[in-house]
């Protein structure tokens, strides 16, 4: 129960200023469709340089889940989610905003997120110390092969090509090791100034999150999109609260559902909202009322969905391995601050560690409170014209990573890499697994190095990277997600090709 | 040949040639040392280079929306802009006169609104002036970031 000792550091006045600024923005980004979870903490990143790292850490925190659940507003008001993960949402609570309970719709989405969420983040308190301490058994080959495991998860799970996804890890690889190198000093592959300093973490994260939503807006032109919210009136919370209750079934069905597929690296929210809304489908007695607005299927999907966000942070915590690209861009968030994942966490920064996990518990609570609050003004930020969001997200992006060393060839290499990510993505490249790749690359390579020369003075690299229990289970890892990648990829070209036939 | 497996067949190539480059260069540099772990990534990635461009050519890589002529001449402006602010403007201009120019001409380009309307074109620039001020506040006023000031040094 340490993480009691520290529920202290969240009250403190900018502390708890930063975690109640982070939700609501949360909730209002979350809210705009096209502003994904992602791109909002990566561009919240550069506010977090002149603060302490558990306050950086809180105001990423808040941000993040809120906009998770902030998604479900204009999912239901105007059935446009605002992130994948609030598609399941949009089936039923537009449709019960249609029949005129809306505020029903919202308050069930916000009081079962915020269940859902609570449930999530007491597993990553209970689980994250037991998996941080086995942490501390792990040497330098078990920490280069979770390195490589965490890029192939990522990349095997997230693309729709395993071609293209692992391609896309291996450029991330490459990236990260443009510079000079820690231990020779010798350059490698800097062909331009702009490069001698390497990829930064964080001018990267902005320009492959930002940079293609913004082109994405581009593309809508000047078409007039007409979307309206769908007015809601004012209801009795303690009405949706009983409503709450008479679907525990859903409930429980979403959060379990959230939390497994949570601590899955590379499967995310969307799939969890889908499968939970399947799931709570399959055993609901009303199964024929869900798409017509039925309060279950608003209820699974977003206890899910939010479910899953402690649960994806529980890889990242203790083994350095994000869980999911918004967990990516927290890593970066950490270490940015000097700060480095796993025991090392735990052990030399528990004030850091448990004050940012015990944050995202009260930010549950927040979250519910402002999501009640401010979701029909929320509703209305979704209506701001897309060309404005372009050029706001465009200019914030460009200060962002200007403002990471004050240089402009972060700029330039922002804008480069963001621009070539949209046209990557054009053809099947993910953008996680290539910014799992540029995070990893250096603890893969560093674990490698730093393998070899003990290997030298022992065995030899071979039975020392290879042998062992935990190496050949971590092999055996990779191996799987690949070969089960490369399965369901021909299984898919196999049922094209029945389909066209 | 069909224009989905042409569009596909372009970035696979430009793929190839970056792996190849990595492969090449991470065996001909030296210090060896320094190039091992480069060595070990680009082979792989330079074989899985080959399997996307194989799949490519023969019509096999299916995956992402590709382009069409009207995409392009929809994003063109915006990117044109983008890329003159980036690498151009932001340095030489500014970093405040070049954002405040960038927003309202994206915002121009890409609002619905009648472009005939003055008080379309006011609205546009009260908004651009006011995005900017925030901007400042949190850039310069709250963060202390020294951004290039181009002319105005």
């Amino acid at each position: 129960m340490e993480f009691m000792q520290y529920f202290g550091g969240v009250f403190e006045p900018l502390s708890f200023a930063l975690l109640v600024f982070g939700t609501v923005g949360g909730l209002i980004l979350g809210a705009t469709p096209g502003l994904s979870p992602t791109m909002a903490v990566a561009l919240l990143i550069p506010f977090t340089f002149q603060l302490q790292p558990t306050q950086g850490l809180i105001l990423l925190g808040a941000a993040y889940t809120a906009t998770v659940a902030g998604g479900a507003v204009s999912a239901i008001l105007l059935k446009i989610p605002g992130a994948p993960a609030n598609i399941a949402t949009a089936l039923d609570g537009h449709e019960m905003a249609k029949k005129g309970q809306g505020t029903k719709a919202l308050h069930v989405s916000f009081l079962a997120s915020g269940v859902g969420g609570v449930i999530g983040v007491l597993l990553l308190i209970f689980l994250t110390p037991i998996l941080a301490k086995w942490a501390l058994a792990f040497g330098p080959p078990h920490l280069f092969w979770m390195a490589i495991l965490g890029v192939t998860i990522i990349g095997s799970l997230d693309s729709k090509s395993f071609v293209k996804g692992l391609l896309s890890g291996c450029l991330g690889f490459w990236l990260s090791m443009i510079g000079y190198d820690d231990i020779q000093g010798a350059q490698r592959f800097i062909f331009t100034d702009a490069l001698t300093g390497g990829v930064n973490v964080i001018t990267a994260l902005i320009g492959i999150f930002a940079i293609p939503q913004v082109i994405e807006m581009f593309a809508k032109g000047r078409k007039q999109v007409v979307v309206s919210a769908i007015k809601v009136e004012k209801q009795s919370l303690a009405d949706s609260l009983k409503l709450l209750f008479q679907n525990i079934k859903a409930l429980s069905i979403g959060t379990v559902i959230g939390s497994i597929v949570g601590l899955i690296p590379g499967v995310g929210g969307q799939i969890a909202g889908l499968v939970a809304y399947d799931q709570s489908k399959k055993f609901s007695k009303h199964s024929e009322k869900y798409g017509t607005g039925h309060p279950e299927g608003v209820i699974a999907a977003e206890s899910a969905n939010n479910a899953m966000v402690g649960p994806s942070l529980v890889p990242l915590l203790t083994l350095s391995i994000p869980g999911s690209p918004t967990a990516a861009v927290l890593l970066g968030g950490l270490l940015i601050h000097g700060i480095f994942p796993g025991s090392d966490l735990f052990e030399n920064h528990p004030q850091v560690a448990w004050t940012f996990i015990n944050s995202m518990l009260i930010g549950q609570v927040l979250m519910v409170i402002f999501g009640i609050w401010i979701a029909s003004y929320a509703a209305r930020v979704a209506q701001v014209p897309s060309a404005i969001m372009a050029a706001c997200v465009m200019v914030l992006a460009v200060f962002g990573a200007y403002s990471v060393q004050q240089s402009m060839g972060d700029v330039y290499i922002m804008a480069a890499l963001g621009i070539a990510m949209f046209f990557l993505e054009k053809f099947g490249f993910s953008a996680a697994p290539l910014v799992l790749g540029l995070i990893l690359g250096p603890i893969a390579e560093s674990n490698f190095i730093q393998g070899s020369m003990i290997a030298n003075a022992q065995d030899g690299p071979l039975p020392y990277f290879l042998f062992g229990p935990l190496n050949i289970f971590l092999i055996a890892l990779v191996v799987l997600s690949i070969a089960y990648s490369f399965v369901m990829s021909r299984r898919q070209v196999a049922q094209n090709v029945a389909l066209q036939s | 040949m069909n224009t989905q497996r042409a569009q596909h067949l372009f970035p696979a190539l430009c793929v190839l040639l970056l792996a190849g480059t990595v492969t090449f260069l991470s065996f001909t540099r030296e210090p060896a040392d320094a190039f091992l772990f480069p060595r070990m990534v680009s082979v792989v990635m330079l074989g899985l280079a080959i399997w996307n461009f194989y799949r490519a050519a023969s019509g096999l890589s299916k995956v992402g929306s590709g382009f069409t002529v009207d995409l392009i001449k929809t994003i063109a402006p915006g990117l044109i802009v983008l890329v003159l602010y980036v690498f151009f403007a932001a340095k030489y201009l500014g970093f405040y006169l070049s954002s405040l120019i960038t927003f309202f001409v994206l915002f121009s380009l890409y609002d619905p609104a009648s472009h005939k309307e003055p008080r379309v074109w006011v609205k546009r620039l009260v908004i651009s002036v006011v995005f900017m001020l925030v901007i400042y506040a949190l850039f310069t006023l709250l963060l202390k970031v020294q951004t290039p000031r181009g002319i105005f040094r």
